[in-house]
């Protein structure tokens, strides 16, 4: 293939480019452990309510500074809401949808995560800032989408 | 038989395209524009709700407009030009379309106006309030789906008249290469064709469902069949505006093009790696693997690679024709362009607003970094860049010498001034909204969402100035909207007659034979098929089993 040099020393920048997002993503995702939620276990979405741990939402403490948060999205609300935990902590989401797909974001950090009817969902996230931090649902799910929201309260 | 289609094919050259097949794309560039008409209008409605600004009426509720704006535009618009644009250079290039080919993509034509009204009746009723991704659970009307199954059925009869086509030419000029605008239209029509088997799929699946004779349905599966579709739909706009750019750019600018072999490699390249990339809108997904997720990462930023050549490819054509033309120095054959051409201003913004559109891209599409973004505004800003200016100004640099050319008609001095005075309203107005879309999504603001200040929660309040920038931007832009449209009616009915050119670019100077094994399509087909198998087995079959969901009605 004839190419012009500088088309070469473009291209071999592109791909160094390219390799170079690949490389950081995979660093990231598998070095420190900070890959997309893709939690993989699956729930009958009709059965929520009669399964662990969702029989139980709520705030769970699991170790010094060390919270779980079993929650189910439903239109248009989470359960439970108005979470309240102590700066410093990391707090683990365990998440399932109880009819169709939310998406649990909280605003101003980077927690977001698709949580969707027959399948378990985590998300982990250290809380050190204290304030009261804004959860919304980011996929439509309804007519009151709009008012899908809480809040978490870091204190 | 064969001197009649010299003729014809003479005649062809010499009187413009016969009326028939010019018939046939000025339909499809009406339903074209008359869906920019209506998806801009309902988009305004959108802008200023979320500014607060304006409150929908009880009977017109925030999420069916948004259904159909999206179905509008992204499919509706989209398709319809792609199509006429591609079946003009069918006409042009192969000396003319055959009359069974014609016939197909009426019906074509008329099945997808079909399709559409059954899409749009529901969605009219309040009825198919399900966004045009349209994911189960969610359950339309039946009537929506069947809809839609019309719609793939249109898409194909368009693309199966293109493949006969280019048969029948092949056949007729044995060892001479596809010219280079139908080696693209064959490329988009493969896509179109092979992109649209997973949601046709997915449809089926959903039409016994949403009837209630199936109780369930796999979530997963059915958006992962979905966006094997959405995303290649993405790049099928793509490759649709870069063979403007590689072909008819060059022309206006009076240079040549770029090395036709690496033309076609590109081509080839996005037909190969292009199907797996929907993935990239399922990376905070449940059910994917971290590992899988990883190999999709690669799969989406391959397609940088002949995106990096494209933007190679066109600046070196600017160069090189300014130089021609007497340009110094490093960038004096940037004053050499031709600016005040609307037929080079549209498509030339539409290239530049590509780069930072693909960084965008090349962000969303890295796990880490979607996070962020993931749902937000972000990414609608991301797709007003896209399509609403990449996409979207190169095809309206094609219909003001095109929509002429396909009317008997020219573009007059006057037409090219409004022009180039649409153009750079519709630059300032899509850039200013796609801006503020991109901020406020960082500051989390979710996309999709009718106005909420979230109990008036500080954080959604901080929104609010972002927001306003928001309308002022669609405020500006439906004034390009109307122009534009003005303009693609004006040229069709009632700029004074004439012969125009149907602008496709010499191939450069001394350049090489490009080999023939880029005609091979089956070749390129196979290794497309085995690329998607890579990327979909493994997931597909891990979905398979999971436990489904009866359908819901949210809205
Ligand atoms: C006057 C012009 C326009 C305005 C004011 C406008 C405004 C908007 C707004 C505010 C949204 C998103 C709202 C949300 O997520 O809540 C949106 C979504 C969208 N727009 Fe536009 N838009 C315009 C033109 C266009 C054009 C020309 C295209 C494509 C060619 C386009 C394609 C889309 C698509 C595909 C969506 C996403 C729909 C979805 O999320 O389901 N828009 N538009
Ligand atoms: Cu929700
Ligand atoms: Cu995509």
């Amino acid at each position: 293939m004839q190419m012009h040099k500088h088309e070469k020393i473009w291209l071999t920048l592109s791909s160094a480019m390219i390799i170079g997002f690949l490389l950081i993503a995979g660093y990231q995702t598998f070095a420190l452990e900070l890959g997309p939620p893709s939690h993989k276990e699956t729930i009958d979405p009709q059965k929520v309510d009669e399964t662990a741990p969702f029989d139980e939402p709520g705030v769970y403490q699991t170790g010094e500074n060390e919270y779980e948060v079993v929650m189910t999205l439903q239109i248009f609300s989470f359960t439970p809401n108005e979470i309240e935990i102590p700066a410093g902590s990391e707090v683990t989401f365990t998440m399932t949808s109880k009819d169709v797909t939310h998406g649990f974001q909280i605003a101003g950090t980077n927690v977001n995560a698709m949580v969707m009817p027959g399948y378990i969902q985590k998300i982990k996230q250290t809380f050190n800032e204290p304030g009261e931090y804004l959860i919304l649902c980011n996929e439509y799910c309804g007519a009151g989408h709009q008012m899908m929201s809480t809040t978490i309260t870091v204190k | 038989m064969s001197i009649a289609l010299n003729l014809k094919n003479k005649a062809n050259k010499v009187m413009g395209i016969n009326p028939e097949d010019a018939r046939i794309s000025k339909s499809y560039f009406t339903v074209t524009f008359v869906a920019l008409l209506v998806g801009g209008i309902l988009g305004l409605l959108q802008g200023l709700n979320r500014a607060g600004l304006l409150e929908l009426p009880s009977w017109l509720n925030y999420y069916q407009v948004l259904t159909a704006h999206g179905l509008l535009l992204i499919l509706v618009f989209t398709a319809f030009f792609t199509i006429g644009y591609f079946y003009s250079v069918l006409s042009h290039n192969l000396d003319g379309l055959l009359p069974k080919v014609r016939k197909m993509v009426w019906i074509g034509f008329g099945m997808k106006m079909v399709g559409f009204v059954l899409a749009v009746i529901p969605i009219l009723m309040n009825d198919a309030t399900v966004m045009y991704t349209f994911y189960p659970p969610m359950a339309a009307s039946p009537m929506f789906y069947i809809g839609l199954v019309f719609i793939v059925l249109g898409v194909w009869m368009a693309a199966f008249g293109a493949f006969i086509q280019v048969a029948n030419w092949r056949k007729r000029n044995k060892g001479t290469h596809l010219p280079i605008l139908s080696f693209f239209a064959t490329g988009v029509f493969v896509l179109l064709f092979f992109s649209s088997i997973p949601v046709a799929i997915e449809v089926f699946m959903i039409i016994p469902w949403s009837f209630g004779w199936m109780e369930t349905i796999n979530v997963m599966l059915s958006r992962t069949l979905f966006w094997a579709f959405g995303h290649t739909l993405v790049n099928i706009w793509y490759l649709t505006a870069i063979s403007a750019w590689y072909v008819i750019v060059p022309k206006v600018i009076g240079g040549r093009r770029f090395s036709d072999m690496l033309t076609r490699v590109v081509i080839i390249l996005l037909v190969i790696l292009n199907i797996p990339g929907g993935f990239h809108h399922q990376i905070i997904d449940p059910g994917i693997s971290e590992a899988v997720k990883f190999m999709h990462v690669f799969m989406s930023l391959a397609v940088g690679f002949p995106s990096l050549m494209t933007a190679y490819a066109m600046f070196a054509v600017f160069e090189r024709t300014g130089r021609k033309k007497g340009a110094k120095g490093l960038f004096g054959w940037f004053k050499k362009l031709p600016w005040g051409d609307v037929r080079f201003l549209a498509p030339m913004i539409a290239m530049i607003a590509f780069i930072p559109a693909g960084a965008g891209g090349i962000v969303q599409t890295t796990n880490q970094l979607d996070q962020v973004a993931h749902n937000t505004l972000w990414i609608t800003g991301h797709f007003h860049l896209t399509l609403g200016m990449t996409v979207a100004l190169t095809f309206f640099g094609v219909s003001y010498w095109l929509v002429p050319y396909v009317s008997g008609r020219i573009l007059t001095t006057k037409m090219n001034k409004f022009g180039v005075f649409q153009t750079i309203l519709w630059t300032v107005g899509m850039s200013l909204m796609a801006v503020a879309m991109h901020l406020v999504g960082l500051l989390g603001s979710p996309r999709r969402t009718s106005y909420s200040t979230y109990g008036d929660h500080a954080t959604a309040l901080g929104w609010d100035p972002y927001l306003i920038f928001l309308a002022i931007g669609g405020t500006i832009l439906i004034i390009a909207v109307l122009m534009q449209v003005f303009a693609v009616f004006h040229l069709m009915f009632r700029a004074p007659k004439g012969e125009s050119e149907f602008l496709i670019a010499e191939e450069e100077e001394n350049a090489t034979k490009t080999p023939f094994w880029t005609e091979r399509w089956s070749r390129t087909i196979l290794i497309m098929l085995i690329i998607v198998a890579m990327a979909y087995v493994i997931p597909v079959v891990d979905f398979i089993g999971d436990p489904g969901s009866p359908p819901w009605r949210t809205w």
